[in-house]
């Protein structure tokens, strides 16, 4: 606890260290200079891990396995990225990823985008039990129903095909699409909606020519994130897929022997290599999305 | 009509499933049926999964895990939401910084991790060694003293970034004249955090905190990828799958199933009352 007398040369102090700090151009500096620091570790511990796996997937197998450690290739190789390409698993988990994200993706929008119309330009009862049902949906852990989908997975003989995983990734995508479409749908101007039924179309062609068009950059950010979504999913593809070829890729990620078949050692010049390859259109799609993503994920969360 | 067939699709999907589960964790179902004929069991497998020790270690490493995450990133979250949001050059590219690693997918991220965290060819190890943080290389991983510290590492690491993009959120909706108000009353920055910042913010705080940690507390994909099913480093869900898919035994994982649904459910009871008691 500190004494008056101590408070008031407490205070004192700064304010005429403070004057000079903010005057003097050389005093301005010296204030940024924490500043700028803490920007900088912030963007060192941003990209640090992405930049590692970078070179990591540039270094020949000869440079990666030994003591001590470059902080850069010294011969930068594409060797890892073509033997990681030319793995088979690898290759199939590219082609089943597309086809499992993509069609998640598709249904979740057709579907979603309908129940957004009516959640969002409808009034009805029964309308905010539907919305609390999505929302909790979006939350639900998806462990809780493991057991329940694995049976009935297989009472579809859907065990081990991609099928599985675009029934089961459905539990994720469809609530968030819904809630986030919804948001969207409700901030559009009702004038529109109004001039169209006046000149006598049906509330369907309000919707797909109305409305669609007008959520269209709703609907490439929800995309997105529903993409993303099933592309990084784990825990289902581990549990409902068992061939090789059909694994997506977190499962080949994980699972990667490369070509050589070492297994003293992992390789993992090419699991990097492979790490960078599925990473990077995600990221260059996220960073041209970027505003949108960011408004679609505040849509998501903080409405809640 | 519209809504027919979101709802037919969750209905099917999650409901559906909910509720069999539900069924199954009152039997002694398995997947291969034929080991013995399923039937109603009452609640053995519930007295069985009270004595479970091994389920109990899964319950305490994912609360620890839960604790330790969501609080450095709500920590760290705010310091960089607070940084980023003043205005400086380059704040733009910063936001896009911040994107590239909730981008990452998990599993991808813990293998990038697995292998800074390699302990001979690990650039974790040597970075440190070379700065004189480690006296000499260590096992992060498969020692136990340091095997949940690296995983709590890469979620802080991938998490964090989008806490901070929730909270920044936030704190772009409070308005500037307030700040300005404060200072010509002459309050300090950081009585300015405490008394405009922190209580106007606290709807995305608490949001972002839910949302954290009922994500932290069905974790699977990062523990998986760094232990496979190591039982002292096993979570409730990895504990779960490995019950239902490795074992087949569905009757008592869909226990499981619903007793991690229960302790979820209690974490959001207690968050909504904490919002309930602290708004009054």
């Amino acid at each position: 606890m500190s004494t008056v007398a101590e408070a008031t040369r407490a205070r004192a102090r700064p304010v005429s260290r403070g004057r000079w700090l903010r005057r003097s151009p050389v005093g301005r500096f010296v204030t940024k200079v924490p500043f700028w620091l803490l920007i900088a570790v912030i963007f060192v511990y941003a990209l640090f891990p992405f930049y590692w796996a970078i070179r990591s997937a540039f270094t020949p197998d000869g440079e990666q396995f030994k003591t001590p450690i470059d902080y850069f290739p010294k011969h930068p190789t594409w060797a890892n990225f073509r033997e990681a390409l030319s793995a088979s698993t690898f290759q199939h988990a590219l082609i089943n990823s597309t086809i499992v994200a993509g069609a998640v993706t598709l249904i979740s929008l057709a579907i979603g985008s309908l129940a957004a119309y009516a959640l969002g330009r409808f009034r009805f009862r029964g309308k905010s039990a539907v919305l609390y049902l999505m929302l909790s949906m979006t939350i639900f852990p998806q462990i809780a129903i493991l057991g329940a989908l694995y049976t009935m997975i297989n009472d579809f003989h859907l065990y081990d095909t991609l099928g599985a995983l675009i029934l089961s990734y459905m539990i994720f995508t469809l609530p968030f699409t819904v809630w986030v479409l919804t948001s969207f749908m409700r901030g559009l101007p009702g004038d529109l909606e109004e001039a169209a039924y006046v000149d006598g179309a049906t509330p369907l062609q309000v919707f797909y020519k109305v409305l669609l068009p007008l959520i269209a950059p709703g609907l490439v950010t929800t995309g997105l994130l529903a993409f993303i979504a099933a592309w990084n999913e784990y825990l289902y593809a581990l549990s409902f897929i068992q061939t090789p070829n059909h694994y997506t890729v977190p499962l080949s990620i994980t699972t990667f022997v490369g070509k050589s078949g070492s297994t003293f050692q992992q390789p993992w010049g090419q699991i990097m290599a492979a790490t960078v390859i599925v990473t990077l259109p995600l990221i260059t799609a996220t960073l041209i999305l970027q505003r949108r993503i960011l408004a679609g994920l505040t849509a998501g969360a903080v409405k809640g | 009509m519209l809504l027919l067939p979101a709802l037919a699709v969750v209905g099917f999907v999650a409901i559906y499933p909910l509720g069999k589960t539900i069924y199954y964790s009152f039997t002694n179902q398995e997947f291969l049926a034929g080991i013995e004929p399923t039937k109603w069991v009452g609640l053995r497998n519930y007295r069985e999964l009270w004595h479970d020790s091994i389920f109990r270690t899964a319950i305490w490493t994912t609360i620890k895990f839960t604790l330790i995450t969501v609080g450095f990133e709500f920590v760290l979250g705010m310091i960089i939401a607070l940084v980023v949001n003043s205005n400086f050059r380059g704040r733009g590219a910063m936001r896009a910084v911040m994107l590239v690693p909730w981008a990452i997918p998990t599993v991808v991220a813990a293998q990038m991790w697995k292998w800074m965290f390699d302990d001979v060819y690990g650039v974790i190890n040597d970075a440190g060694v070379r700065l004189h943080l480690l006296s000499h290389s260590r096992a992060w991983i498969s020692e136990p003293g340091t095997a949940l510290a690296s995983v709590c590492a890469v979620d802080i690491w991938k998490t964090t970034p989008f806490v901070a993009l929730l909270l920044l959120a936030g704190l772009q909706v409070i308005p500037r004249d307030l700040y300005e108000a404060a200072s010509v009353d002459g309050a300090s920055k950081l009585q300015q955090f405490w008394r405009i910042t922190l209580p106007l913010l606290r709807p995305a705080i608490l949001v972002t905190l839910i949302f954290r940690t009922l994500d932290a507390l069905r974790v699977f994909d990062v523990f998986y990828v760094f232990f496979g099913n190591r039982p002292d480093t096993q979570t409730m869900a990895i504990y779960d799958q490995a019950t239902i898919v490795g074992d087949g035994h569905v009757g008592y994982g869909s226990a499981v199933s619903v007793a991690i649904f229960l302790i979820i459910g209690l974490f959001v009871v207690i968050y909504v009352t904490f919002m309930r008691v602290t708004e009054e």
